[in-house]
């Protein structure tokens, strides 16, 4: 256990005795005490964070054995992902994970103006994930990349009629066969980015539900399970995406 | 038949059903709808998983009135199959899926682990309104047309070359599927946390054992079966061609996908049975059930092995021999921890006190069917055998020994066995073990012949077959009439027991669980005061030592 959840632990083994016998008004009637309530919703979280992993886990499964059949196309493909968004994206990322835990940490310690500076800052990156996040997928649009609605094969085929790629990586055209299957990289590339940019914004749909009740007060009495439990979502909706960035984007950079 | 019976009720001249309980706390059409407590939505569940298994009872008729006569006379054959795969998807994942687990294990396990209730009340609310929303949407999908996919939903036919409603059916599963999760969850975070003092894994009824290997599965197979069905729903709106071979994708990595769900699954619709087994056994032997430790560990181990064997539904799909080899070898593995159970069941009766009530006839009814389906399944698991009986009437005739002869069998002998503590009121005995040996009758003559209708050749899914087999179609139809009247027969006299059965009390079979020392219909917060766990599970000596005392202190 982190050094966070022994703090969560004291803060509410603090909570649950204020008092000879009597329990917080946050301790729902089932639990024998506030550490088993608090113990058995982080439970929940990481047995749910589980199923995430193994949801998520059919689509990494389609990508590997897609990416072994049709290693060519999905080099080509992956040439079109712009590295400069895809690096800042991750930085927003990583950023946000750090505002989010300190956001847990002043829930623990009981910092009202701390938790909402912490929260709104996660919220703004956010954002600013999934505006980075539309930029990208319109510059795809562009070219004819969103398979099913709007594709082309035609950059693959002639690669020299996309000069900004063609200028750093000299593609060479592929068979119509092969450049057919880059509509398999763009989908698993949509499908993989949105299903993580779903999450995202259920994320922050919580996360603004979370910052009105911080500002009622709730989070900074001891009871911080919900916040610590948002945090572990949080963390594990950036950690899908630190294994998306270098799937998707790094992984054929040099070739 | 010896009419020896362990059933000691009270006095009924001055028995009354406690006038506080879970089901009188509260009235009113909202507290059952905004309910927190596990046996109020256990009750919830029990209404609408009876529902929807009637719904998928009378589509069983129907296909077995079609292949009444070899012609396609009742229906027109694509009529016919969406007959079937209605009655695949309803039977599957709203009937058999929660059957145990969202009933029977939501009202016992949180009692039998000494607890109040599950561990996150609202979750378990949230699960059955999901299953609900999921209803809808199939009875949707059913009202408008329906589908035709079989209840697997194979590609390329679902994508590419049908005309129904294989999109809402999708989505119906998908959401179904995550109600199945959140259940699984909830009693793994409950098993863990919710432990009373002294409870430890070991001293837990078999019962807890099975229910939390199979919601393992739960947790971990259900996503993946999840975002399968996300890809085929995008395949068919948006034509993505990731199971497309025209466009590079391949439908047999939805097989792998899909299988790697529904395999468990099948552990998912039996593991929970397997536990209301062991508690019936041992009550009505007197017995601990034997090697209860192997039986625990048992359950679990068909949990890891059951992740391993799903592509024996695949091995004439074009998958390599070598995995083929390799998948048939873990299939045959399967049959080593189903086995110890059934021996150790047999091992409990073995000089037991047996009696036979209702739930104990259920169970000895289970433990047949369930010893042939589990035999048939390992023809099918051997890649030579298979050859010649996959997609015959040969592996109909066995997953319905396991999923109806087993399961079924196993829920029915549950609603029986843990009735008297639901509501207070003991069932009509002598009529409930006749509709168990109806039940047990019907099944046999139902199934059986469609082993050697398999074997003969008849292929399964369709709606009409050549005039040599109608004989045998013949039993299967008469047997399935016979089968429905073992069905209807516990819907008309439990709904009769609930006002006109005797009162039951608190113990009415004298069983060792927890659940059994508390007051029928249990109180909202289950324990008066929070339970000590001083004993093995199955102590009967303790139970007589703890009846003497109460006996002494009067």
């Amino acid at each position: 256990m982190s050094d966070s959840t022994t703090i969560a632990n004291a803060a509410v083994a603090e909570a649950g005795h204020p008092h000879h016998g009597e329990h917080p008004p946050f301790q729902r009637h089932h639990f024998e005490s506030v550490v088993q309530q608090f113990d058995a919703a982080n439970f929940a979280m990481w047995l749910f964070l589980l199923t995430e992993v193994m949801f998520f886990g059919g689509l990494f499964m389609s990508y590997l054995i897609m990416r072994n059949w049709y290693y060519p196309a999905f080099v080509e493909g992956s040439h079109f992902l712009s590295i400069f968004w895809g690096t800042s994206n991750t930085a927003v990322l990583i950023t946000s994970s750090f505002t989010v835990a300190m956001g847990v940490w002043c829930a623990e310690t009981r910092r009202k103006k701390g938790l909402i500076l912490c929260l709104i800052l996660t919220f703004i990156l956010g954002l600013m994930f999934l505006g980075i996040k539309g930029i990208e997928w319109h510059a795809e649009w562009v070219e004819y990349h969103v398979p099913g609605l709007h594709f082309s094969a035609e950059t693959f085929l002639n690669p020299a009629s996309a000069p900004e790629v063609y200028k750093e990586y000299h593609d060479k055209p592929l068979s119509l066969g092969m450049a057919n299957k880059t509509e398999l990289y763009f989908f698993l590339y949509f499908a993989m980015t949105g299903m993580h940019a779903l999450h995202m914004v259920v994320g922050i749909g919580i996360l603004a539900y979370i910052i009105f009740r911080a500002w009622a007060g709730a989070y900074t009495t001891g009871h911080v399970t919900f916040v610590e439990n948002f945090g572990l979502y949080w963390h594990f909706v950036d950690i899908i995406w630190i294994f998306l960035y270098p799937l998707l984007y790094l992984i054929s950079r040099h070739q | 038949m010896s009419t020896a019976t362990i059933v000691s009720l009270p006095d009924q001249s001055t028995a009354r059903i406690p006038k506080v309980n879970f089901l009188t706390k509260e009235n009113g059409l909202l507290s059952w709808l905004l309910t927190g407590d596990h046996k109020r939505i256990a009750t919830l569940y029990l209404i609408s998983i009876t529902f929807f298994f009637f719904i998928g009872g009378a589509l069983a008729a129907l296909i077995r009135l079609q292949l009444l006569t070899p012609g396609a006379e009742l229906m027109a054959t694509d009529t016919y199959d969406k007959v079937f795969s209605m009655h695949g998807l309803i039977m599957v994942f709203f009937f058999l899926v929660p059957s145990v687990p969202a009933t029977i294990g939501n009202f016992v396990i949180p009692i039998m682990v000494g607890a109040k209730d599950l561990a996150l009340p609202k979750i378990n609310l949230l699960s059955w309104y999901l299953y609900v929303i999921a209803g809808i949407m199939m009875i949707y999908t059913m009202s408008v047309g329906g589908v035709d996919t079989g209840w697997t939903f194979t590609t390329p036919l679902s994508t590419h070359y049908l005309n129904t409603h294989v999109v809402s059916a999708g989505l119906a599963v998908f959401v179904a599927g995550f109600s199945s999760i959140f259940t699984g969850l909830n009693f793994i975070v409950t098993i863990h946390k919710m432990r009373c003092p002294g409870m430890t894994w070991f001293r837990l009824p078999l019962f807890v054992w099975s229910n939390y290997a199979a919601s393992v599965l739960m947790v971990l197979g259900t996503p993946v079966l999840a975002i399968t069905l996300v890809l085929v729903v995008l395949e068919r709106t948006l034509g993505i061609g990731v199971f497309d071979p025209a466009k590079g994708g391949d439908p047999l990595l939805f097989q792998h996908l899909f299988w790697f769900y529904s395999h468990p699954a099948v552990y998912i619709m039996i593991l929970p049975g397997f536990g209301v087994i062991s508690e019936v056994v041992s009550t009505f032997s007197r017995k601990r059930v034997f090697g209860y430790t192997a039986v625990a560990f048992s359950s679990v181990a068909i949990a890891v092995f059951g992740f391993f064997v799903w592509a024996h539904h695949m091995f004439i799909m074009g998958i390599s021999n070598y995995s083929a080899l390799v998948f048939s070898l873990l299939t045959m593995l399967v049959a080593v921890p189903s086995a110890i159970k059934i021996y150790n069941w047999a091992f409990t009766l073995y000089k037991g006190s047996i009696t036979f009530e209702t739930p104990m006839l259920y169970a000895l009814g289970f433990m047949g069917l369930f010893t042939i389906g589990g035999l048939t399944g390992v023809f099918l698991g051997s890649t030579g055998t298979d050859i010649h009986l996959t997609e015959t009437y040969f592996v109909v005739a066995h997953f319905h020994f396991v999923m109806v002869g087993g399961m079924l069998m196993s829920f029915l002998s549950g609603i029986h066995f843990w009735w008297p503590k639901w509501t207070g009121r003991m069932y009509p005995e002598k009529i409930s073990q006749f509709a168990a040996v109806v039940t047990y009758i019907g099944f046999n003559l139902t199934f059986f012949p469609q082993f050697i209708l398999g074997m003969l050749g008849m292929p399964r899914r369709y709606a009409s077959y050549p005039p040599e087999f109608q004989v045998l179609n013949v039993f299967s139809t008469a047997g399935a009439t016979v089968l429905g009247v073992g069905y209807l027969l516990p819907l008309l006299y439990l709904t009769w027991s609930l006002k006109y059965g005797a009162i039951a009390g608190e113990n009415p079979w004298q069983a060792t669980g927890l659940e059994w020392q508390i007051q029928s219909p249990p109180l909202t917060e289950n324990f008066a005061e929070t339970p000590i766990m001083d004993h093995e599970a199955y102590d009967y000596d303790w139970l007589e030592r703890k009846q003497a005392s109460e006996v002494a202190s009067v």
